[in-house]
């Protein structure tokens, strides 16, 4: 399935540049025009990239959400869930490269064929960092006003978690 | 509310780490997370702008239009606010196309561009357009099929099979996608 997905990009790039040719479009032409207007798209996403960055550094290196779940502690352990996964869950909408090397460390303590391990490799399979989405295309069009895209999407992740949990527990 | 919660993280965040005594890794992390913020802008950087001239080439052909049209009995239905030849379509469908192969970095260009012609269409230039919230719950939702970066981590810590996680990230995430579709048909139908 891998060697599928490698060969998707070479496929869709020849047959993209072959159509036009076809067609007789001035592909160089039109892949410089492209190029420039992505780099203009660059341009505008820039701060919205930088400003959630900044935040989301400053908000999960002062080690508030390590103090949150060391209180959620006894009442998971009651439960029987696994603590490990909760950080990543809570961390997965934010930032992708966080979640990321949480998953990295439930591989290393727990290994990738443990429950712990399947649920985290679920969960970073089936949500996209949702906070970090809304910022680069609404930056990249300058909206301000987002209406009830955030709650809606932080809905999406919270029912995939569920999810995740459910079908770990089903499948394995 | 992006707003609301970009304050909330910085102001937790500072208030946080200077009650707990963190002052210098504070430091740190205001000085540095631009830095971090760059490297990030560098790393989209190359992708944005090869693969938006890619797709200018295609959409120039007639081949973007094409790909939209294949997709457009189902589209139509997620996004009935935007017009039957809607350029729009053709990026939105390349876009999930890409995220679904695994191939994030290459969806982020088609979803850039995806939301450059549905805010052409836009009658409020400051507003989100129910076709752009459809679009980008369907996106946080992740449709992923195939989780390349996951299977390649579990190879790297001797998965006895790395891709047997496949099956549980789709049924999860239909049921995310799903459940977020649902909640923005009921939300857009309140509105009017």
């Amino acid at each position: 399935m891998n060697s599928i997905s490698k060969l998707m990009i070479p496929l869709f790039v020849l047959f993209v540049i072959f159509y036009g040719y076809k067609k007789k479009i001035k592909i160089y032409d039109e892949f410089l025009e492209g190029a420039k207007n992505g780099l203009i798209t660059v341009f505008h996403i820039f701060p919205s990239i930088l400003a959630m960055v900044f935040a989301i550094h400053i908000f999960l290196n002062s080690g508030i959400l390590d103090a949150f779940f060391k209180l959620l502690l006894p009442f998971f352990n009651r439960l029987n869930l696994p603590i490990e996964i909760l950080p990543m869950a809570f961390v997965r909408p934010i930032s992708g490269t966080a979640s990321l090397a949480i998953m990295n460390d439930i591989f290393k303590n727990f290994g990738p064929d443990s429950f712990v391990g399947r649920l985290a490799s679920t969960l970073q399979g089936c949500t996209d960092t949702t906070i970090y989405v809304l910022a680069l295309y609404f930056g990249s069009i300058k909206i301000n006003k987002t209406r009830y895209a955030l709650s809606t999407g932080l809905f999406a992740d919270l029912i995939g978690i569920l999810a995740s949990f459910l079908f770990v527990h089903l499948l394995f | 509310m992006i707003n609301k919660l970009w304050g909330f993280f910085i102001i937790v965040g500072i208030v946080f780490s200077l009650i707990m005594g963190n002052i210098s890794s504070l430091n740190d992390t205001i000085l540095t997370s631009a830095t971090s913020g760059v490297n990030m802008v560098l790393d989209l950087l190359p992708i944005i702008v090869l693969w938006c001239g890619i797709m200018q080439i295609a959409e120039k052909s007639g081949l973007l239009d094409k790909i939209g049209k294949v997709m457009r009995p189902l589209l139509s239905k997620l996004f009935p606010s935007l017009k039957k030849d809607s350029k729009a379509l053709g990026y939105i469908t390349s876009n999930i196309a890409a995220n679904m192969m695994g191939l994030g970095s290459a969806a982020t260009p088609f979803g850039l561009k995806a939301m450059e012609e549905m805010q052409k269409e836009n009658k409020n230039k400051e507003e989100a357009s129910d076709a752009m919230i459809t679009f980008l719950v369907l996106n946080t939702s992740g449709v992923t099929i195939i989780p390349t970066t996951v299977i390649a981590l579990r190879l790297m810590y001797h998965s006895q099979n790395p891709e047997e996680i496949i099956l549980s990230a789709i049924l999860a995430t239909i049921c995310a996608s799903i459940a977020g579709l649902t909640l923005d048909y009921f939300r857009r139908r309140k509105r009017k």
